[in-house]
Parts: C-alpha cells; structure tokens; sequence
C-alpha cells in the first residue's frame, strides 16, 4: 500500500491525479502501470481527467470492479455484478472558454440574487422528501446555507478544493449522527434541480440563452455532485476502515495461562484477513513467551468456510514447526463437519470437546498437576 | 559456506550461520549422516534460527537428513524455524512430517535428554 501515495480527490484539481480510489488506499495515482497491481478499483468518474497520460472524458461512474485490460486509451473494467465496461472515449480536455467562464458568471449572479427563495426552496424539498430526519430543521437550514454559498463559489472560481473540504468536514459530523449516503446524495440532487429549475423560470422567455447557460451549468454542477457524494464516501470508508482495525486488534488476544501454555481464545466471523492476523499473532506469541502448548479455543465462532478451516490446519502446523504443540477446542458441529468434508488431516489436529478439557490435557502434557488444597493436605 | 557440527556429550550440534546454496545442503547431509556414526551420537541438533528462508529444496533434504540419521540410529531435532518461515513452508506444503521440531537450541537439548532418558530408564527395566 506504500506504493501509494496519498493524492487529493479531484481530477480536475490536478490532472495526472486520481480518476480511481481503492478501498484501503485513499486515492491513487492513475498512472497505468500501478493500477495494475490493485485487485479492484473504484471508478468514479470526473468529466475530464487523466489516466495513464492522457486526457480521458466523459468518464462517468462505473463502481467497483477489477481492471480487465489497459492501454494508452482505453479501460475496460469488469465490474462486481458481471458487467464490463468499456471507457475508450479520449480527447484533449478543453479549457474553459471564455462563453462559458461569462456565462457561469452570470449564472453566479443570478444565483447570489435569489439566495433567500432558492435556499428556502431547496430547504423545503429536503423536508419533503423526508432526507436528513437525523437532524433538526434549523440544523439543516444552517448546513443548507453553507452548501449553498460554496456551491455558489465552486461555480464562480471552478475549483473544488473548499467544496471538498467543506464536503469531509460537514461528513466527520454527520455520519455519527447516522445520515445515509443516500441522502448526501440526495439532496445535493435537489439542490442541482431547484438551481435548474430556477434557471428555467429566469430564461424561459430566451431558449437560446437558456440552452446555452445550462451548458455551462450541467457539467460544473454534475461535478459538483460528484465531488461531495465522493467525499461522503470516502470519509464513511475511512470510518469503516478505523473501526475494522480497532476491532481486530482487540479481538485477537493471545494470552499466557500458564508458563509455556497459551491460549487464543476466537470470537465471531472469521475472514481470511483476520485468519492471517491470527496466525501471525500466535507465532509471534509463541516465540515471545516460549510456549510448548497453545489451546485455541474456537467455541464463540458459528461457521468457517473452507479456507479459513485449511488456514486452521495451517497455523496448527507452522506452530509445531516452532516446536509448540496446539489443541483446538470448542468445535462446534458445522465446524467439524466442514473439516471433515475439507479432508483435513484429523491425526494432526489435536481437538478436546471444551475448554477446560484443553487446559487439562495442555497441563497433563506440561507436566502440570492440579490439586485441591484439602486432598493434597 | 560450509556448516560447523559441533560434538556435544553423545549430540551433535549443527548450526546453519547464513544462508545455504543447494551445494552446501547436500554437504551438509554428507558431513551429517557420516559424523553421526563416526562420533558415535544418539542425536542431531540442526539449528536454523538464521535461516529467513526456506525453498522447497532446502526442506526435503533437511527431512532427508532427518529420516536418514534415523536410519543410522540417531533422533534429529530442527530448532529455531522462524515464524514467517514457519508459516511460509506451511503454505508450500513443506511440514517436515515425522521430523521433531523444538523452539530453540535450548528446547531442543531438552526434548532429546527427555527422550534418552526414558528410553535409558525402560531399557533398565
């Protein structure tokens, strides 16, 4: 992941930059050789960015999915439900034009007239459409005025730097809260509809103007959207990604009962990655602490597919090649069954039907013997 | 480079110093299987603890050495695999089966004392 390098999130920002972010990395580098390496991508599209060199347009929004074949200009992805996308439309990006940056000026003064109405506007459909219900109708009026005027500011200046801070900085507060992309998305929509629809209402006499205002507009306000809904995203992911790491870390102890006798108690879902995570925990652990014996204990996880039940096999035989000998305990009946239909190998597998049968049988093979203080006096 | 196989009381100690070319393994198992019975040993210790890798090459003979050295009449214990090795060679599907494994030299010396002894104390009775 260090191949990586942290990169800011709009293309148009700073062309050669990101057109792709994976889960794990926050945003890439698009140059065609690294985006090999990754297993799967995450397209979104910008109207005009870079990948691998050139100019690509009219990128638009393809979701995850794995890079099939990539040439100077063209993409083709397989995406996660099966279908393959092809992005093949190249050409040199055009500069804003001087019509365009006049007309979006235009467009901005209309917009900073009709602050008051639009806003209210847009205000009420969001109550309408029953979005953002985690907060009260005050917070959202004071969130709606501040989108609105860097809205406004994105249109004028066409960089998106503030938005995007703005974006993160307004989803750090309310994905605790509990608001759905949905509605992020949502009602930056509405926002992008009322502004049209007040645009039709001002040019509806002039058809030509009209036409010609809302091409500056359309493409500067898609891109707004897809900066803010991107954001989101990435700041529940990177939220998501916390979470995960904490959990993982707390939710493989190895611990030391004994001298030389460790156990590894496993709770819940088992994925290959935190299988992995196991193993290295535990051989390191038994480096650390010199152990002989090491009781897994697997009764708080429900199923195990068979990779994860091979990847068991697996660390009970890298631990005997540290010289430790491993019991696993607790197998519940899908378990069993599933290591049985995997044909692992059960003389390796030393297995005792609980816990407290595992640390006995570990004592018993230490050399331990437990007595009651009265029998023994 | 060549491996140095110490003699220690009836064990001999072989400790790997830095890693092995295909060469000096099949050397080491020449050296190895002849001192055993030269030296009149009932044990082989082959400690790897600087080994960070291990092929596929390099495992089959150290079982080799293993199963031979039994045959001549002497136990082999491999000490110090390390953990990333360990769980490498796992996942190559290189066990070691039927070979005794200990944590290091320490581990080792004591699994093959416990195992003399026993095997002393039985034939006295």
């Amino acid at each position: 992941m260090e191949r990586y390098p942290q990169l800011i999130h709009s293309a148009t920002e700073s062309p050669g930059n990101c057109i792709m972010s994976h889960p794990g990395v926050e945003a890439i580098d698009s140059k065609e050789e690294d985006l090999r390496y990754l297993p799967e991508v995450f397209c979104s599209c910008f109207l005009d960015c870079r990948l691998g060199g050139r100019m690509v347009r009219k990128f638009m929004y393809m979701g995850r999915g794995t890079i099939l074949q990539m040439e100077r200009s063209r993409l083709m992805v397989r995406k996660r439900d099966g279908d393959v996308v092809t992005q093949n439309e190249t050409a040199e990006a055009t500069p804003r034009s001087e019509t365009t940056t006049r007309l979006l000026r235009e467009l901005v003064a209309h917009l900073r007239q009709n602050r008051t109405p639009v806003r209210e506007e847009w205000v009420g459909r969001i109550t309408e459409a029953q979005l953002l219900m985690a907060m009260t109708k005050e917070e959202i009026f004071a969130e709606a005025t501040s989108v609105y005027d860097s809205y406004v500011a994105a249109l004028e200046t066409g960089t998106f730097e503030a938005l995007q801070n703005y974006a993160r900085n307004l989803s750090e507060r309310i994905i605790p809260r509990g608001v759905e992309t949905h509605e992020v998305v949502g009602i930056v929509l509405l926002l992008r509809d009322v502004l049209a629809r007040s645009l039709f209402a001002k040019y509806q006499g002039d058809f030509e103007q009209l036409n010609r205002i809302l091409d500056a507009y359309e493409p500067a306000a898609n891109r707004i959207a897809n900066t803010v809904a991107v954001g989101f995203v990435q700041e529940r992911e990177r939220v998501i990604r916390q979470q995960q790491e904490a959990i993982r870390e707390l939710s493989t102890p190895v611990l030391q009962v004994r001298e030389r006798l460790l156990i590894l108690p496993i709770i819940g879902v088992i994925d290959p990655q935190r299988a992995r995570q196991l193993t290295e925990q535990l051989l390191r652990g038994i480096r650390t602490n010199r152990a002989k014996v090491v009781v897994i204990d697997i009764t708080g996880v429900a199923a195990m597919d068979a990779s994860v039940a091979n990847h068991l096999v697996q660390t009970v035989e890298a631990s005997r090649l540290l010289g430790a000998t491993v019991i696993v305990t607790g197998l519940s009946p899908e378990i069993a069954q599933t290591l049985v239909t995997i044909g692992v190998d059960l003389g390796k597998m030393n297995t005792v039907g609980d816990l407290q049968g595992g640390i006995e049988q570990a004592e018993r093979l230490l050399g331990y013997k437990v007595v009651m203080i009265a029998e023994a006096g | 480079m060549e491996v140095p196989i110490l003699k220690q009381g009836g064990f001999l100690i072989a400790t790997v110093q830095a890693a092995l070319t295909d060469a000096d393994l099949l050397q080491l198992r020449r050296a190895l299987v002849e001192r055993v019975v030269q030296m009149r040993s009932y044990g082989v210790i082959l400690d790897v603890t600087a080994l960070d890798v291990m092929d596929s090459f390099a495992s089959r003979t150290i079982r080799e050495i293993a199963h031979i050295i039994r045959l001549r009449g002497a136990e082999t214990v491999i000490v110090g695999i390390q953990p990333e090795v360990a769980f490498a060679m796992v996942q190559l599907g290189l066990t070691l089966e039927g070979v005794a494994t200990a944590l290091d030299l320490e581990e080792g010396l004591q699994y093959l004392n416990q195992k003399f002894k026993s095997a002393a104390s039985s034939a006295k009775h």
